[in-house]
């Protein structure tokens, strides 16, 4: 478990540190870099097979992407009709401007059921808005169903992965944490011993919690449907065993037609888990007498989604499907797994989204955590422009920078002001370059090379030589090499 | 045939060695070459900081300087992916329809050095000689930002007396980034790191690439450790010939 090597990670925004003071403790941390390179190595790999496989995955991802484009722009009236469908089906629907009114409103209908516990499955809207700590101070306790969820919470762990929240956790760390929490000293560490220990525990709160805590991946307009894909069943046994059910989720999940899921469901499963299909698929429209719960709400959670909305190159951030494939393709996220993002959204896709969801106010450092490598942008199976967002992101930053005072003591701030200063002209360019070998001359080696610089300089040789500057720039050969000729 | 050579800022700076390749190897194939002296820099690295103002007054001046050119030849892709796929959302929001036009016509015109010899030239056989065993890193820009496939492998396979050894996960980052291996110090250096143990396992006695900016990253760190491997330009590669091989700088 990464706590007890790098200290409890911290996933909001408004607290966690800067991305660069983060990620060093977790890139000395070599368990947790092994188990994040293995686990994202295996889900890439099948991900690859399974989408080689598919003759038409190009027009699925550019259909997919038309239609959650098309879904956004139409927003509003796609949220009244599924409001409407899931009504008139039964279900509640409930609107929450932010996380606060979220937090408050699932409060409300936790107290009116008289509920001291409940059984959740995971969604990463609930962690978004921070629930947990909220039922907590409430005095319900929450058991987390999710495999990999119960994992993190049995060892009081945060998630690091969108699909695999426990994916900086290997097989032998799971097995200690089983062991301490349920009291099972010999538990050997074959996963069958492991998932049947899992399995024992988490049985006995789904028969005896009446009251339940899940998410979406798609909320269906057309029919008011809701839909939910998992692999391990415990999902299925929240959304059909209590009595009363509460799904969570932000206002972009929606779809207009049911038969969008076609495209969806291809192109989740094979992004997300490497799978043609997810093993479950849950799909349920409001309540049924007799069958599955008695009770069915819906909140639906703003949260700074219709600021992303209002804003023509961001709004594409809001197509996701959360199949998290640009976490595994990152070669970012694959050193320092998801919890130097300081958010429940990590890797390249919660680099745009989380500073977007704090109103640019926190988590300025992430659009700045990519190399802008784009192998984000080419396994997204909505194609979301994620190096262009990021872009857009670091111009706002930087945008905000260009009106504080602090800006004047930012050493990358001033020389990016002067490198365009002397950029504007080939003059100055010229004379830079003549004063630029002349100052690094003194670093210079034997060998021609530098091995150490001052300032930001150090930041490049902490691991890089750089080769001292030829003493003739190719502009004043090309000068010397025209007059020789005349 | 004519071309305009955009050296780039870095390159004229970091790696003359590199242009001199590109002036012998395209005047060995009898394109007559012109060079800007006004020239300085596409703007790259203030667009990717967050600079955009500034990136686009760059911008602005590579369009003021080329726009007569018949082609642009540029040995470098990132600097080319800069101006195809930034440019146009530069002088969207900020430039003027007649700044947009000029740009639009100026478009077609600018090869990458690798676009340059199989497009424009329509040669894969340049006539290098160049007896050592190479590996070669597709630099993010060329692989994802420009498209340029197979190109340099076409062009390396051609080559006299090259052993070409795959590296694996060839389109892996070596994290650079630009301004992300300051910003990012750490994290750029562990898959700096990463990257580098595949390049070495190849074994080889070069790493080539379409980009001076990641040879510069992985030849840094090849540097420091003294690893027994080189980085080198494949602009410096195709230049060599039997007789004359290519410069050895450093």
């Amino acid at each position: 478990m990464s706590g007890t090597l790098t200290g409890h990670p911290v996933l909001d925004p408004r607290l966690a540190p800067p991305f660069p003071i983060a990620a060093l403790p977790l890139l000395r941390n070599a368990q947790l870099r092994e188990n994040v390179a293995h686990a994202t190595d295996v889900i890439q790999s099948k991900r690859a097979r399974l989408v080689a496989e598919k003759t038409d995955w190009q027009e699925l991802r550019r259909a997919a992407a038309a239609i959650r484009s098309h879904t956004l722009e139409h927003l509003g009236s796609y949220l009244e009709e599924f409001e409407a469908r899931c009504t008139a089906a039964g279900g509640m629907v409930h609107w929450a401007s932010d996380a606060a009114e979220a937090r408050a409103i699932i409060l409300e209908l936790l107290r009116q059921e008289q509920a001291s516990e409940v059984i959740k499955i995971k969604t990463m809207t609930s962690a978004e808005i921070q629930l947990n700590p909220a039922l907590e101070a409430a005095g319900i306790h929450a058991y987390e169903t999710d495999l990999a969820e119960l994992i993190l919470q049995l060892g009081e762990d945060e998630p690091s992965h969108i699909v695999v929240p426990a994916l900086h956790v290997n097989r032998s760390q799971v097995r200690e944490i089983f062991a301490r929490s349920m009291g099972l000293k010999d538990l050997p560490d074959d996963p069958k011993a492991l998932t049947a220990a899992a399995r024992t525990y988490l049985r006995q709160k789904f028969l005896t919690i009446p009251t339940a805590i899940g998410g979406a991946n798609f909320l269906i307009a057309e029919t008011g449907s809701v839909a939910v894909v998992e692999s391990e069943g415990n999902g299925r046994m929240c959304l059909t065993l209590p009595r009363t059910l509460i799904t969570l989720a932000g206002i972009e999940k929606v779809l207009p037609r049911f038969a969008d899921l076609e495209v969806m469901l291809q192109l989740l499963a094979r992004s997300a888990t490497g799978e043609r299909m997810s093993p479950y698929t849950s799909l349920w429209t409001g309540v049924t007498p007799g069958d599955g719960p008695e009770r069915f709400h819906v909140v639906l959670v703003d949260n700074g989604r219709s600021s992303i909305l209002a804003r023509p190159t961001e709004r594409q951030t809001l197509r996701c499907i959360r199949c998290a494939a640009c976490l595994n393709t990152c070669p970012v996220y694959r050193q320092t797994g998801g919890h130097a993002y300081g958010s429940v959204y990590p890797g390249p896709i919660g680099a745009i989204l989380t500073p977007q969801l704090m109103h640019m106010e926190y988590a300025q450092s992430l659009p700045f955590a990519s190399s802008l490598c784009g192998a984000c942008y080419e396994v997204c199976p909505v194609k979301i422009d994620i190096p262009k967002v990021l872009l857009e992101l670091r111009a706002q930053v930087v945008n905000q920078e260009r009106g504080r005072a602090a800006r004047l003591r930012d050493p990358m701030f001033i020389g990016m002001k002067v490198a365009h200063a002397i950029l504007a002209g080939a003059r100055r360019f010229r004379a830079a370059q003549w004063l630029g070998r002349i100052a690094l001359r003194p670093f210079i080696r034997k060998d021609g090379w530098i091995h150490t610089l001052p300032s930001l300089g150090a930041k490049w040789t902490q691991t890089r030589d750089l080769r001292g500057l030829p003493s003739q720039s190719f502009r004043q050969w090309w000068t010397a090499r025209g007059k020789e000729e005349r | 045939m004519r071309a305009s050579l955009f050296i780039t800022c870095y390159n004229d700076t970091l790696f003359p060695e590199t242009g001199r390749a590109v002036v012998r190897l395209l005047e060995r194939l009898g394109v007559e070459l012109e060079f800007h002296p006004q020239q300085t820099c596409c703007g790259q690295m203030h667009a990717n900081t967050g600079f955009r103002a500034e990136a686009f007054s760059q911008a602005r001046r590579f369009v003021a300087l080329y726009r007569n050119a018949e082609s642009v030849v540029i040995p470098s892709s990132s600097c080319v992916a800069m101006i195809r796929d930034q440019y146009p959302g530069l002088f969207e929001e900020l430039g003027n329809e007649s700044l947009r036009s000029e740009f639009a016509t100026l478009l077609p015109r600018i090869y990458e050095l690798s676009e340059f010899l199989i497009d424009r030239l329509g040669v894969e056989d340049v006539g290098a000689y160049f007896p050592h065993r190479v590996t070669y890193h597709a630099s993010c820009h060329s692989l994802r930002g420009l498209h340029v496939g197979d190109r340099p492998m076409r062009l390396l396979s051609k080559v006299r007396g090259l052993e070409l050894i795959p590296l694996e996960i060839m389109e892996r980052c070596c994290g650079f980034g630009g301004t992300f291996s300051i910003k990012n110090a750490d994290v750029s250096s562990a898959m700096l790191s990463a990257k580098l143990e595949d390049v070495l396992s190849t074994r080889a006695e070069y790493c080539t690439a379409l980009d001076n900016s990641c040879l510069m990253h992985l030849g840094g760190a090849m540097h420091r450790q003294f690893a027994a491997m080189r980085t080198i330009h494949l602009a410096q590669i195709l230049s060599a010939t039997e007789g004359s091989p290519p410069e050895e700088v450093a």
